[in-house]
């Protein structure tokens, strides 16, 4: 019996899908031109200035060819290839979460104070290390959330602030970018940082993918899939 | 497992692949040539033209301030001029120009000074600060007198590098900036020769090499098409860098 088509809307909206692939696609080259980048000058410092291994906080191993765009050291093409990305990456950003605020996508995400207890949050944890991902409370689970909330609204936007503070000429234009991070280098490292963070969350987000159907999963983030309240009825 | 790795690396292999030939493919290469100009007309339409690089207090300068590149020119006529205490070194100001001017040390250093403590950026990646002192650029371009069809200074340099000397230039926005100076002092001492004695480019809102050294001459000039390979720099001519360093 097949049930009439239902006005509720897809499980993904659209606006969220197309930025969903495209963001991925950036985040790709952004990471691996950007290990060029770091290979330029593999350590990292606090503060202003840094130049001698005498002044960082962490000296980088080289990353290899296969982790790198381009694959041979070029880091003139490198730069080239992280600002191409940047530039949708951020747009992309900004207009997702501008459009998700203004239709209130976001209310899934909204932590409620009955979730934010300790019992509440251990069990979610447990639940998560024996790969059981079902939501008890609305949409998402509580790691889901915090996660979520985590890599759009704090690990995204700091790539974005934390690359224009490493440019001279936007240093210029907007001074308070120095203030935000402490300086130059230590906006370089967080940028650093939060890169790796978010690789972090991909390993997470592709696991817990691959553990709760990996085909629905991806088809529902090409397709849009149907409302879970769709299937309830 | 291997499998799956094996499926990785191949799949690593065929996007870098991919890569180096969008780079090199007509299309590629003036999409990526099309972002440098981007960042460039985003740049100049959010930033005012005179807005300054922060500078920073004496406490806030870096105890060394490291040299890159080119850390001691190898001409023999260049040993000469640092053997005599530079005294003979001028600063040729000529191209489009109404008055070529041909600077001495002496001439550079009577001249209005201004003093700053900005930060330097290399495109490596590290930073260091340090108190420039000497000429505004600006006021010199005016006592030579731009023609109209000035559009580009030039910096012509005494280090070879790559068997070339090295050039670099700017346009008129950050030729009249009010913190691009010729410095000819770091941290209240003539120029060490690492960091581009006797004379060297301050061009504070663009990456370090930007900065020309031991300059010895600034040309004014209508396009960059006749300057070495056309793209208006020595790392821009030899390795593709960015002419618009401000990123």
């Amino acid at each position: 019996m097949t049930m009439p088509r239902s006005p509720l809307p897809p499980r993904h909206a659209l606006s969220t899908r197309i930025w969903h692939w495209v963001n991925f696609a950036c985040l790709v080259f952004l990471f691996m031109s950007g290990l060029t980048i770091s290979n330029a000058h593999p350590r990292l410092y606090w503060g202003e200035w840094g130049f001698a291994p005498a002044d960082a906080w962490l000296i980088l191993p080289e990353f290899p060819g296969w982790m790198t765009i381009p694959g041979t050291y070029n880091l003139a093409e490198a730069r080239l290839w992280h600002f191409l990305a940047a530039w949708p990456f951020a747009l992309g950003l900004a207009i997702y979460l501008i459009v998700a605020l203004w239709r209130g996508h976001f209310r899934d995400f909204v932590l409620r104070r009955s979730e934010l207890r300790w019992s509440i949050i251990a069990a979610d944890l447990r639940q998560h290390l024996k790969f059981d991902f079902t939501a008890h409370h609305g949409r998402f689970n509580l790691l889901q959330k915090f996660l979520y909330i985590a890599v759009l609204f704090i690990g995204l936007p700091l790539m974005i602030f934390t690359g224009l503070a490493l440019s001279p000429a936007m240093d210029a234009a907007w001074p308070w970018l120095l203030d935000l991070f402490g300086g130059r280098q230590s906006a370089r490292s967080v940028h650093f940082l939060v890169a790796w963070g978010l690789l972090g969350f991909l390993v997470l987000h592709v696991l817990a993918v691959l553990l709760s159907g990996p085909v629905g999963q991806i088809r529902d983030m090409i397709t849009g899939g149907r409302s879970p309240a769709e299937n309830l009825t | 497992m291997i499998g799956r790795r094996m499926a990785l690396g191949a799949l690593m292999t065929g996007l870098l692949g991919a890569c180096s030939k969008v780079a090199e493919s007509g299309p590629g290469a003036s999409l990526l040539g099309a972002v440098e100009r981007w960042n460039e007309a985003t740049h100049r339409l959010i930033t005012s033209r005179t807005a300054l690089a922060r500078e920073f207090d004496k406490a806030d300068i870096s105890p060394t301030f490291r040299g890159n590149g080119t850390t001691r020119p190898d001409a023999f006529d260049y040993a000469l001029q640092e053997a005599a205490g530079f005294a003979n070194w001028r600063l040729a100001v000529t191209g489009l120009v109404e008055r070529p001017l041909s600077l001495s040390l002496g001439q550079i250093k009577a001249l209005p000074q201004r003093r700053q403590i900005t930060r330097h950026d290399c495109v490596e990646g590290w930073s260091a600060i340090g108190e420039w002192t000497g000429p505004q650029l600006g006021p010199i371009l005016r006592l030579a007198g731009l023609k109209p069809q000035a559009k580009f200074i030039v910096f012509r340099c005494a280090d070879n590098f790559g068997g070339v000397p090295y050039y670099e230039s700017v346009d008129l926005i950050d030729a009249f900036h009010p913190q691009t100076i010729v410095a000819h002092q770091l941290n209240g001492a003539p120029l060490p020769v690492k960091n581009g004695a006797p004379l060297r480019m301050r061009i504070e809102r663009q990456l370090g090499y930007k900065h020309a050294k031991y300059v010895t001459g600034i040309e004014a000039v209508a396009s960059l098409a006749e300057i070495g390979k056309g793209k208006g720099g020595y790392w821009e001519d030899s390795a593709g860098y960015q002419w618009y360093a401000g990123i």
